[in-house]
């Protein structure tokens, strides 16, 4: 089969590879007909994840086609249309048992602080992803579910991760009615997170980034007020300026290990490798939100440290919210939102393209060229 | 609403205003009732597990694990076993250090570098190699040799000047 493949940090290919098996008698495989590139990728793709393996094949939200299901499958069958979440999780484990599900334990022996998740190198289990003509889907009765015949592919595939993401972000910050929620970053993950926020009841929504086609994106799909950083001397001073001195009720964090905005940070972080991410996001977080108000991060940063401004947060009493986000509990809600009609999630999708083509679209998408936000791959295994 | 004065239990907003504006505002606006409140929620029936513990898949058991693990996981990746130098270093970080020592990570990350500075020498000699024969470049190997028949993407195309639809000519 054809598959992306990574070989060294900013060098990837398709070649051909083994075609996955049935490992477990509860897996699937899946012949993937949609991927998307997620903004986590670029981390991976850039090579800030400990243990991102030469040969390995990257993509975490995908769907698909079930191909082949191991013998003690009860809820699919060949041919079903599916969506698989991002996590790979067993459904019976403490975590799982608790609605904690990207935080399974049973799936992950390279780590217990960590879940598993595909295609996102082996500090994540060491699954293969889905951005290939085939992937392996461990724990089929558990993760994926038929998608909804009303639902077209491209809303599917951002219902794997990025949609949910947000949404569960918006929770995160645990807004109440009227409170300004800023969130920062206007990538997927970031624009989503806007637009839940107003199912939540927000009063005002404000996103901040630093790339102009994306805040239009912002205004346009998430009907926010923006802020573009570069463009102002100090943004926490700016963050209180319009919030009359007080800083905002919630600031969700959506940016994650490759934030600019700090020289230093960003140097350190991302090409020196000294830091599990740049904080700068974070820490803008931090300074900017209300003393008492609440911090949601869903930025990805790596395992190891990262200077963050933890006295600010503790001397205002901050809560500070945080996790992977577990996809399939965001599901049955988000289904009747999008059925609803209140927003359509693949209006944030800028490019699409075939699987030959993902060399040229991750550096796209690293670049932020050509107006690039979300990046579909396209399959045609059949 | 200032932070020198008490002002009031809520700030002022007009949620018709904002709900005539904005499709679905407010559908989920009690916190008690979403999706992911409360955070812990105890119900192992409701995530389609028909089992108690997962039956270990198959293989032989011989795979590196965070020594915080008391025992494997049932079901992992099988992707691209340790292996080389870069696999010895890997090996070193799970065996030695839990995932709260910086040098579990830092041995991880050494890895990954000493593999990716292999692949590049691999493709240095493989564009070097054919040169020296006197013949026009070969399509880039694969580190693990067998999978070089790539298509390569933007960055690797421009330099090694062979177009997508020639490889290896």
């Amino acid at each position: 089969m054809k598959a992306m493949v990574y070989r060294s940090p900013y060098h990837i290919a398709v070649e051909q590879k083994a075609m996955p098996v049935i490992e477990h008698p509860n897996d699937a495989i899946v012949r993937v007909t949609l991927a998307s590139i997620c903004g986590s990728d670029l981390h991976l793709y850039h090579g800030m994840m400990p243990d991102t393996r030469s040969g390995t094949t990257f993509g975490h939200e995908f769907i698909g086609v079930v191909e082949q299901l191991g013998p003690s499958v009860q809820s699919l069958s060949p041919g079903d249309r599916v969506m698989v979440p991002f996590n790979v999780y067993c459904g019976s484990c403490y975590f799982c048992a608790r609605g904690l599900y990207s935080n399974c334990h049973n799936v992950n022996p390279n780590a217990t602080a960590i879940g598993g998740i595909y295609g996102y190198s082996h500090s994540c289990g060491g699954y293969e992803g889905g951005q290939a003509e085939y992937v392996r889907v461990p724990f089929a009765d558990v993760g994926p579910m038929r998608i909804p015949e009303w639902l077209d592919d491209e809303d599917a595939v951002l219902l794997t991760d990025a949609l949910p993401t947000g949404y569960f972000g918006a929770q995160l910050g645990d807004i109440v009615e009227g409170d300004t929620v800023v969130v920062l970053g206007a990538g997927p993950v970031g624009l989503f997170a806007a637009r839940s926020a107003w199912l939540m009841g927000a009063g005002r929504v404000i996103v901040v980034d630093r790339l102009e086609y994306r805040l239009q994106k912002a205004r346009d799909f998430a009907l926010a007020e923006t802020i573009n950083f570069e463009t102002v001397d100090d943004l926490v001073l700016e963050l209180k300026h319009t919030t009359d001195g007080l800083g905002a009720d919630v600031v969700i964090e959506a940016v994650g290990a490759e934030a600019d905005g700090n020289r230093t940070q960003h140097f350190t972080a991302t090409k020196l490798k000294l830091q599990g991410g740049s904080p700068i996001a974070l820490n803008w977080a931090i300074d900017g939100v209300r003393k008492g108000g609440t911090v949601a991060v869903l930025g990805a940063y790596g395992p190891i440290f990262s200077a963050v401004k933890f006295g600010d947060a503790m001397n205002k009493g901050l809560t500070l919210r945080m996790n992977q986000c577990p996809v399939k509990r965001q599901w049955p809600r988000l289904l009747e939102h999008l059925r609803n009609g209140y927003f359509k999630p693949s209006d944030i999708v800028t490019h699409r393209v075939p699987l030959e083509e993902i060399g040229d679209a991750y550096e796209v998408f690293s670049r932020k060229q050509d107006g690039c936000i979300k990046t579909l791959v396209t399959l045609d295994a059949a | 609403m200032d932070p020198y004065t008490a002002g009031t239990e809520r700030p002022a907003f007009d949620a018709e205003a904002l709900r005539s504006r904005i499709p679905g505002w407010g559908a989920d606006s009690d916190p008690a009732d979403r999706p992911s409140v409360p955070r812990e929620r105890f119900d192992p029936a409701a995530t389609g597990a028909h089992w108690d513990v997962p039956v270990p898949q198959r293989g032989n058991g011989e795979r590196e694990r965070s020594i915080e693990h008391t025992q494997l996981p049932p079901v992992y990746g099988t992707a691209l076993p340790l292996r080389g130098l870069s696999g010895a270093i890997r090996r070193s970080a799970y065996a030695r250090y839990s995932e709260a020592r910086a040098a579990h990570w830092l041995l991880l990350m050494a890895g990954d570098r000493v593999e990716a500075a292999s692949v590049r020498l691999r493709r240095i000699t493989g564009a070097l190699a054919p040169m020296m024969r006197g013949r026009r470049s070969q399509a880039p190997h694969g580190e693990r040799g067998g999978e070089g028949a790539a298509h390569p993407g933007h960055g690797e195309r421009m330099r090694q000047g062979v177009p997508r639809e020639q490889p290896g000519t």
